[in-house]
């Protein structure tokens, strides 16, 4: 480095700090001496060694759930030429990325059945406020209509993308067959917002009455869905959804919750006014097929305060997660998993059955469910804990005693039946 | 450099009318295509041939501090006691990613002068959206009418945006010498303004030497001091948002900690405080609790939730392994990225580019090659000849106020030579033939790709084409 501050004319670093006013000077870092690499390994493992893995503590939480991810998404994802690599801005040194994010925008649109799918919003609940805004952008209106029963931080992330325009977020009750009501009525109104399956894990099958909404109200549909559920059901395209949000997580682990993927996709008439990056195919200068960033001026870097929303690095390489897994399974595998995910749980509400957990709703369910426990769920689970297992999430907020459970591939028959005799041992 | 042979798509490589005929499934046709494993792997390991990372050269484009990802990042996060945790297990199960957070959290504190930590926000543009909702909780709270966020011309596109997101009215304010126009500051401070937002180093990469000065004006009318942390990297141990008076701070740890970019994300934008506003951040707040740590709901003033969860953990964990790994040596970190910026910047003056605003810089400057303009050569040409050579080209056209701007940032881990070799190319391009520069790339999988043509006729999924 002398040489180069030689070259500079200068004696010291410190005259390159010189525009600092000298009252603002700080003069180093009150942090610890820096750590060999071996040794940055042992802290972070030892610290890692306080918290229990699903296979040291299973669980049956629900809305974030343990999926098996084949070997070969994490080559995929390790290659340093896309995780090491910007947004691909400069799109003739990109072209790996930017076909790599069009196919994920073209197996989100196969699975939802939407036209257009963006690559990604930083997750579910702030693809959901998103959403909100694009449909208050769309019809001039402020209500967003939202089920009573949803996962309350993504509510509260919804409140906060809501504030700035003034939306009015209005909750609607289920019935008893744990359905979002649908007879509402009143003008200004902005958005619907349903889930399928919904927060119970209920599959809601109107499509006929979904598909009327629009007609009925003016308001846009926005549906939340899974991407694992639509390997068995029909995509929201099929009851006339104006957008679709979702959690990605195929391919992505759990990681303490994060990082997450949001879905986004949408009819193809709503493209300008949709957020974030858009990938699309075009040629090069010699006619053959390229593909680049497009419809940037929907974005801030050229429209500033006006542009659709803010956001700007986003969650590319887990839509390269997601896509590599859906790559790998294909549309078989896909169903493969998403059946046994289904059956799995349905063995386990059974079970939970026969031992003395009720079902509140007597609906059809995909791989989460609500029973109503014996005792508090949050007790239920506190001697769980002690036996080493957890249950599902308690949502008495919803549901006295109600525990939503969530069930996949990962829960083997053993660990389910396990699971069952320890919760009867607990409950007695 | 790169291989040159084209991809397939998937849908193209394998059979893809996934109709499964069975009557007990609602969805008969599933059109996704059946692949084996090796066909996949060969699909994306092609895919990664035709795509410029950072371990494949320099790339020193401006304000998103592109530096070496450490591999040690990416052996920390795999984990299974990462991997396979929920967010939603008891708090007894998850001691560990407490610690963790709390103490990055108090080790960002120290960095960049604030009390109070969030890790919540996702990215940049979250946490500035993030700090934008805390401020108008704040004057809500001592029920103030504020509806006014100034920002400088020279500002990234975020800082409006987020501004906006929040239900602020956006006054952009020009500025004088590469700096903030004071006058027109002023001018624009009323019992109206929210906050004013500002990176310092600011966007030119030039220090804002009147951050005094201006801190004390913003305070005066009563507004909070906001600062985009893009640029820390040039400041870490020399000074900090703290000390310069900001209220409110976001830091790209996908930029200053190290963490990889992700070809766009997933990054992370934790959101620091003073005091005086600790009490908005978003919940849940990490705690300690007797010899343990906690989640804490029970903040009423809290803004609430900004995203799912605690934020993007596995790149909290990176940057918390970059940070135990650097330790108090930032400052040598920052010492070398402003060492490499000026010498590079330096180094091109002197093969004939042109700095406006000419004066040292920190970490990064910003050419305008507005006089290559007479030989019907831009920025974009040269960024696309630099291809040729096997840099990743600089960004361009930002900020605003540079015309055909240029901006470069080496970062620290750059070597001398990959410098030199940055300027001779530099220097070779000034004087090629135009036709070459404005027909590059011509070394790349592809040529100048069309953009125009990506916008009239926009093709956004296999099914379009
Ligand atoms: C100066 C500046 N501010 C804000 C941002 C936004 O950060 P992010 O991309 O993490 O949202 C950037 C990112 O490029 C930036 O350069």
């Amino acid at each position: 480095m002398e040489d180069m501050l030689t070259y500079l004319g200068i004696e010291s670093i410190d005259e390159l700090f010189e525009d600092i006013p000298e009252k603002m000077r700080t003069g180093g870092l009150a942090l610890p001496d820096a750590m060999e690499e071996r040794e940055v390994e042992e802290r972070i493992r030892a610290l890692l060694a306080e918290n229990k893995s699903f296979f040291e503590m299973p669980s049956f939480l629900p809305i974030l759930k343990p999926h098996y991810i084949p070997p070969a998404v994490d080559e995929i994802v390790a290659r340093q030429e896309f995780y090491t690599s910007y947004t691909p801005y400069q799109a003739e040194a990109s072209q790996g990325m930017l076909q790599a994010l069009f196919e994920y925008q073209s197996v989100v649109a196969e699975l939802t059945g939407m036209e257009v799918a963006n690559v990604s919003m930083y997750d579910s609940a702030t693809a959901l406020g998103e959403a909100a805004l694009m449909a208050h952008r769309i019809t001039g209106r402020k209500k967003i209509l939202v089920p009573r029963a949803m996962f309350w931080h993504k509510r509260s992330v919804l409140e906060n993308y809501a504030r700035g325009a003034a939306l009015e977020i209005i909750e609607i009750d289920h019935g008893e067959d744990g359905l979002m009501k649908l007879n509402f009525s009143g003008d200004d109104i902005a958005a619907i917002y349903i889930e399928n399956p919904n927060f119970f894990g209920i599959i809601d099958r109107r499509y006929d009455e979904l598909s009327k909404i629009k007609e009925r109200t003016g308001a846009l549909l926005i549906a939340g869905i899974d991407p694992l559920h639509l390997a068995l059901f029909h995509p929201p395209s099929h009851y006339h959804a104006d957008i679709v949000i979702g959690e990605g997580y195929l391919g992505n682990p759990m990681n303490f919750g994060g990082p997450l993927l949001g879905i986004f996709a949408s009819k193809k008439q709503y493209l300008r006014q949709m957020p974030g990056r858009i990938i699309g195919a075009t040629v090069d200068r010699e006619g053959k097929r390229a593909f680049c960033m497009t419809l940037q001026t929907r974005e801030q870097h050229i429209r500033r305060g006006k542009a659709t929303s803010n956001i700007c690095s986003n969650q590319a390489l887990c839509c390269i997660s997601f896509l590599a897994y859906v790559a790998l399974l294909g549309s078989g595998g896909l169903r493969g998993v998403a059946l046994q995910n289904m059956e799995n749980a349905h063995y386990m509400a059974e079970r939970l059955k026969e031992v003395g957990f009720e079902m509140p709703f007597d609906a059809p369910f995909f791989n989460e469910f609500v029973v109503t426990c014996p005792l508090e769920g949050k007790e239920l689970n506190k001697r769980l804990l002690a036996r080493g297992m957890y249950g599902g999430l308690p949502i008495d907020r919803y549901v006295a005693k109600g525990m939503l459970f969530g069930v996949t591939e990962m829960h083997t028959r053993e660990l389910m039946d396990e699971a069952v005799e320890t919760m009867v041992e607990v409950v007695a | 450099m790169m291989a040159s042979h084209r991809e397939p798509l998937l849908n193209e490589l394998g059979k893809r009318d996934g109709e499964h005929p069975e009557t007990d499934v609602e969805r008969k046709k599933l059109p996704l295509p059946d692949l084996t494993e090796r066909e996949v792997m060969k699909h994306f390991i092609h895919l990664s041939q035709m795509n410029y990372g950072i371990d494949c050269g320099f790339y020193p484009l401006g304000s998103c501090t592109m530096k070496y990802n450490m591999k040690l990042l990416e052996r920390v996060v795999k984990n299974e006691r990462v991997v396979q945790v929920h967010p939603l297990q008891d708090e007894s199960t998850v001691q560990g990613c407490l610690h963790i957070l709390h103490h990055l959290e108090q080790m960002l504190c120290e960095i960049t002068g604030m009390d109070a930590f969030s890790l919540q926000p996702c990215a940049g543009a979250h946490g500035e959206f993030t700090g934008m909702l805390m401020t108008r909780a704040y004057f809500e709270q001592r029920g103030e009418h504020r509806t006014e966020v100034i920002v400088p011309d020279s500002a990234h596109g975020t800082n409006p945006a987020s501004a906006k997101m929040a239900g602020f009215d956006v006054v952009e304010i020009p500025s004088k010498d590469g700096m903030v126009d004071m006058d027109a500051l002023e001018h624009a401070l009323s019992e109206q303004t929210a906050a004013f937002m500002l990176t310092n180093p600011n966007t030119l990469g030039i220090f804002e030497k009147d951050i005094q000065l201006i801190a004390r004006k913003v305070r005066e009318a009563g507004a909070l001091l906001y600062y985009d942390g893009a640029n820390l990297n040039a400041i870490m141990g020399k000074t900090s948002p703290g000390v310069m008076g900001f209220d409110i701070v976001h830091v790209n740890l996908h930029k200053t900690f190290g963490t990889p970019h992700g070809g766009g994300g997933p990054g992370a934008g934790p959101v620091g405080v003073r005091e005086h506003l600790e009490e908005f951040l978003p919940v849940p707040r990490v705690v300690r609790q007797g010899e343990g740590y906690a989640l804490d709901y029970e903040r009423p003033r809290s803004i609430g939730k900004m995203s799912m969860f605690y934020g993007n953990f596995a790149v909290l964990l990176r940057a918390y392994a970059y940070i135990l790994r650097k330790g108090n040596s930032l400052q040598e970190v920052s010492e070398r990225a402003v060492v490499n910026a000026n010498y590079l910047m330096e180094r091109l003056r002197s093969v004939g580019y042109d700095v406006p605003f000419y004066r040292r810089r920190m970490h990064e400057f910003v050419l305008s090659l507005a006089s290559l303009k007479k030989k019907g050569v831009r920025a974009l040409d040269v960024a696309k000849r630099l291809l040729d050579y096997g840099f990743h080209p600089p960004t361009i056209y930002f900020p605003l106020i540079v015309e055909e701007a240029f901006m470069v940032e080496p970062t620290e881990d750059e070597s001398r030579e990959t410098l030199d070799s940055f300027v001779n190319a530099m220097d070779t391009i000034v004087h090629e033939d135009e036709n070459i520069v404005r027909g590059a790339p011509h070394r790349m999988p592809v040529k100048r790709v069309n953009e125009g043509q990506a916008v009239r006729n926009a093709i956004l999924t296999w099914k379009d084409l």
